[in-house]
């Protein structure tokens, strides 16, 4: 079941930059691409825990700050031929509002 | 959107290496069909050869599986030969009846072993060298009969002979010319390696000329005869005289060919549907017979078919490697020498070593190594770059002796290192994982063996050794690309040089901008080219270009070193290494209330306080009250000073002023990696001025300035580039120098690496013979630092970057 919670609006987030939300969960990352597109990751890099929100943000990819894996902003998956994946949430807009599922 | 249809003809290793490239720009612009004539999908063919030896199976070579096909919805026809084109219709027709049509016709059809026309030529058991039939045929022939013959003593027939023997046949290498491999070999060199081929009990036979084959009642062949009326036997027969472009199909369809499909720069043929790549092109009047450059086509030729139109291909030098095990063999470039070159040779005999250098014009053009190969990379590299060698002529031969790069055991011979031995020490990669990578993955780019293993992916310092083990493990089919046309990375094809040029010329002042003028194939780049681009924007146009910290580093925008644990670490600048009482309470002050929990005094004369959470940085600076030290930034860091005259008794200059003054000139600016100085009162050199970016030393008479030292990755001593009588010489050569680094060098290259490049002859000549320039560079410096920020000064702080959202506040409202 989905538990949608308002975290943001797009303008908290740069264009092609991220913020992190502080949750009981653990931290995550809030990214937001060229298009306005925003995706939600586990700020946690499958690799070796480097926080994801803290990379460059290309595409919708971001490359880790720690050793520059390429992690997908859809599914959290690492790109080949790195192997991986950080935990990916639902994220739902109405109109600059950004919610994200936490269930 | 209807898709368009590409056919392609011929499954081999340049076709499928078109399709690889093409898939990663466009991976939906066509429905892809692809003809094989082998029942084979694409397979490494340059691995034949260990196959033939026993070192590896035929499942271990396959390149592409049938997966793989799938996966790319491409509709595969196995075992179905290509006869006919209807270049009207557009339509392919296979010998079984199978069409395809198409809108794009792609052809890489290979080549075909040449069968000597003599007479018994078609007997049984008389067969070329090309593909898994003939290897298998080799093999089979190995396990029933005794006697094998190879005619033609080249690089193929070579490795042919050397497979029969090892699975037990005797074997004869029949060739016509005085010496074997005679376009690769001068006759010394190809003694020294008959000698060895001998050791290892193969047989030859020099300047015989083949008369005709003499079959048995079978039909199979039983002898071979020779011009001179000698006669040997022979139960099989390996044709390795030579290869020759597969154009029948094209010829068959009218297409021009002239010993080649003839291919224009962008892999086109004459009909303009038609694009043709590999062993079967023609380009520029040259055929080529090795993997390397059709991978430089298969490039070119993508692009094209990805309707991007912006690649070219000029042509290739290629390189070639002997794959026999125990024998070290390889050649590249033009080495048969000339009239107007010069030739550097060393030859010893009784060693089994044997190097020739072919000069031209200063430059390297070509090299044939034996016994011991290890610099072939290198020497490749100096020869596709065109890079002027009058500088190291003196010790060319004698190699990257000393590569004077750290980190893997001062290893610097990859043929030397046993497999366990560590050849990235960053990411603990040993040479055998590397090997296997190389192997098992069918991996030909140094990049690819980054993404693989990730050897050399970190600091880098091992690079050469990497492209060592990658040369001599794919042989001729390693490429190092030419640095002089590497482009800035996978977004583009432009050189580094290329967009920094634009970038001025057409005063292009944005990213954006930048990658839409220049045909940038991603939407906004990746993590390697926006750092760059921000940073040349920055350079070009000072007090003009916004700065993007989307297309920073993280350190570069939250002005810290991020840690492992994400909590950052940050040095204030203590300019030339003076503090004072009241900085170092407040230092004591802070450490205390935002319980940092690491201070450590660093190499660079300053005080690092490690451990701060993000959100705490900006109220940390603000109680420090200090000038951010840049630790985290492609900017200037430390300038090291030593006590100098005010207090040391061998003292001869003021070192600790000259320091202070040049941090506070060079401070806040971005340069192409991190840049370092240091202030030496006298040649004791306390402050190692001989380590750094910029190092200078007092002397009696005036100060003398060094340039492009650096003690990190690549330990190199910096090179003399002046000598001054006043402070104000100083700081103007020492301004202009790091301006013309700042405009010239690539980013991320170090001044050790810019320097490496240009020469130090052509930095001498910007800056002290053309004092007009030197002032100018001087003054453009100056100008770009005019009233530059200190980015931790609480009115100059993002509070977005710094602020996490909550949760708890959020459901209500949203924080700014
Ligand atoms: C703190 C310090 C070590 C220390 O405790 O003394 C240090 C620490 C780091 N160095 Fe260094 N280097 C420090 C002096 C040096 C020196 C010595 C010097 O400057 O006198 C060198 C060799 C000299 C040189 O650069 O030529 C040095 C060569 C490197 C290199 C290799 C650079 C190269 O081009 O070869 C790296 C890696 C890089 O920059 O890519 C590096 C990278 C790093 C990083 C930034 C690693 C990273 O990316 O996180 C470390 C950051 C720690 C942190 O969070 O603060 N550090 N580093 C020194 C800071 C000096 C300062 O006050 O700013
Ligand atoms: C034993 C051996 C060792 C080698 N060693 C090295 C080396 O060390 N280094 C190096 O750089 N190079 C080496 N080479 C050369 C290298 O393998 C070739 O340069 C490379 O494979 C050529 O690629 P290609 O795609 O042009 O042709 P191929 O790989 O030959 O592919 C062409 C394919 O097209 C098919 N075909 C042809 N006509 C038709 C048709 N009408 N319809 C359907 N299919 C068709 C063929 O059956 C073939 O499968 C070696 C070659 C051999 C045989
Ligand atoms: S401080 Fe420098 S040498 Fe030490 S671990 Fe970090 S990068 Fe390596
Ligand atoms: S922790 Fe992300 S790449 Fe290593």
């Amino acid at each position: 079941m989905n538990n949608w919670k308002q975290v943001a609006t797009l303008e908290d987030i740069p264009p092609l930059g991220s913020r992190v939300i502080s949750t009981p969960q653990g931290d995550i990352a809030l990214f937001r691409t060229a298009e306005n597109e925003v995706f939600a990751l586990l700020d946690k890099c499958p690799h070796k825990g480097g926080h994801l929100s803290q990379g460059i943000v290309f595409g919708k990819k971001v490359a880790c700050p720690m050793h520059n894996w390429h992690i997908q902003l859809q599914d959290g998956n690492a790109v080949a031929p790195d192997v991986g994946c950080a935990r990916n949430y639902p994220v739902k807009m109405e109109g600059s509002a950004v919610f994200i599922s936490l269930a | 959107m209807k898709k368009m249809k590409l056919v392609m003809v011929g499954n081999g290793m340049a076709g499928v290496r078109t399709l690889e490239e093409l898939i990663k720009l466009e991976p939906e612009l066509y429905d892809i069909t692809v003809f094989g004539a082998e029942p084979y999908p694409n397979y490494n063919r340059i691995m034949l050869s260990p196959v033939l030896a026993g070192e590896q199976g035929i499942q271990d070579i396959i390149l592409n599986d049938l997966a793989w096909y799938k996966e790319n919805n491409i509709t595969l026809h196995l075992n179905k030969k290509v006869v006919r084109i209807d270049r009207s219709k557009k339509i392919v027709y296979a010998e079984d009846g199978t069409e395809a049509a198409y809108d794009r016709l792609l052809l890489a059809t290979g080549s075909t072993p040449f069968i000597l026309p003599v007479p018994g030529s078609e007997l049984q058991g008389v067969i070329g060298y090309r593909d898994i039939h003939d290897t298998n045929a080799m093999i089979e022939a190995a396990g029933k009969y005794q006697h094998a013959v190879v005619i033609g003593g080249g690089l193929l027939g070579l490795e042919a002979a050397n497979g029969l023997a090892l699975r037990g046949m005797d074997v004869t290498v029949v060739h016509i010319m005085p010496w074997l491999m005679e376009r690769q070999l001068d006759q010394s060199s190809a003694q020294m390696l008959q000698k060895s081929l001998e050791a290892k009990g193969l047989k030859f036979l020099l300047e015989k000329n083949t008369q005709n084959l003499v079959g048995d009642e079978g039909g199979r062949v039983k002898a071979i005869r020779f011009k001179d009326g000698t006669e040997i036997p022979a139960d099989l027969i390996v044709m390795a005289v030579g290869i020759r472009p597969n154009t029948a199909l094209a010829e068959s369809a009218g297409i021009h060919c002239n010993r080649g499909i003839v291919v224009n720069d962008t892999m086109q043929t004459y009909d303009p549907s038609i694009y043709a790549v590999g062993e079967c092109v023609s380009h520029r009047g040259t055929a080529y017979g090795l993997v390397a450059p059709l991978f430089d086509m298969a490039k070119v030729c993508a692009n094209h078919l990805a309707r991007l139109g912006i690649a070219r291909y000029q042509g290739s030098v290629t390189s070639t490697k002997l794959k026999v095990t125990g024998i070290d063999l390889f050649s590249a470039g033009d080495f048969t020498g000339g009239d107007a070159t010069d030739e550097i040779l060393m030859h010893d005999a009784g060693g089994g070593v044997y190097k020739k250098l072919v000069l031209k014009d200063d430059k390297l053009v070509g090299a044939v190594m034996y016994g011991d190969t290890k610099d072939g990379a290198w020497y490749f590299q100096m020869i596709r770059d065109g890079k002027n060698v009058a500088d190291i002529r003196d010790h060319l031969m004698f190699g990257q002796s000393h590569l004077g790069n750290s980190g893997h055991a001062g290893q610097n011979s990859a043929a030397l290192m046993a497999d366990s031995m560590e050849v990235c020490g960053c990411n603990g990669v040993c040479k055998g994982t590397i090997v296997k990578a190389i192997k098992d993955k069918g991996l030909f780019t140094l990049e690819d063996v980054r993404k693989h293993t990730k050897a050399s992916a970190s600091c880098g310092s091992c690079t050469g050794l990497v492209e060592q083990i990658l040369a001599s493990t794919v042989g001729g089919a390693y490429a190092p690309q030419a640095n002089a046309v590497k482009p800035m990375c996978g977004c583009t094809e432009h050189t580094h040089e290329d967009v920094r040029r634009a970038i001025r010329e057409e005063k292009l002042l944005s990213i954006p901008q930048a990658m839409q003028f220049l045909n940038w194939s991603t939407p906004n780049g990746c993590a390697s080219c926006r750092p760059a681009l921000n940073y040349y924007l920055l350079c070009a146009w000072p007090h003009e270009v916004q700065d993007d910290p989307q297309s920073r580093f993280i350190n570069e925008r939250a002005h810290g070193n991020i840690q492992k644990d994400g909590t950052f670490s940050i040095v204030p600048r203590m300019h030339g290494g003076i503090t004072t009482a009241a900085q170092l309470r407040r230092i004591a002050d802070v450490t205390d209330k935002y319980n940092i929990p690491t201070v450590k005094v660093t190499g660079g004369q300053r005080i690092d306080l490690f451990g701060i959470k993000k959100e705490d940085l900006p109220k940390v600076w603000a109680d420090l009250d200090m000038d951010s030290g840049y630790a985290y930034g492609k900017a200037l860091r430390t300038v090291k000073t030593c006590v100098g005259s005010e207090w040391c008794r061998f003292g001869v200059q003021d070192s600790t002023q000259m320091g202070i003054d040049l941090e506070y000139a060079l401070d806040r600016m971005w340069t192409p990696h991190k840049f370092k100085l240091a202030v030496s009162g006298c040649p004791r050199n306390c402050a190692e001025a001989a380590i750094k970016d910029v190092g200078i030393i007092g002397v009696d008479s005036g100060w003398e300035i060094y340039v492009a030292g650096n003690g990190g990755i690549k330990t190199e001593v910096a090179q003399f580039l002046v000598k001054v009588k006043t402070k104000e010489e100083v700081m103007e050569y020492t301004l202009a120098f790091t301006q013309l680094y700042r405009e010239e060098a690539r980013y991320l290259d170090r001044t050790v690496h810019y320097v490496e490049r240009v020469g130090i002859d052509y930095i001498k000549q910007r800056i002290n013979e053309d004092a007009a320039n030197r002032k100018a560079l001087h003054e453009r410096l100056l100008y770009t630092l005019q009233g530059a920020k200190n980015p931790w000064a609480s009115e100059n702080v993002n509070a977005r970057e710094f602020a996490t959202l909550k949760l708890e506040a959020a459901d209500t409202a949203t924080t700014a």
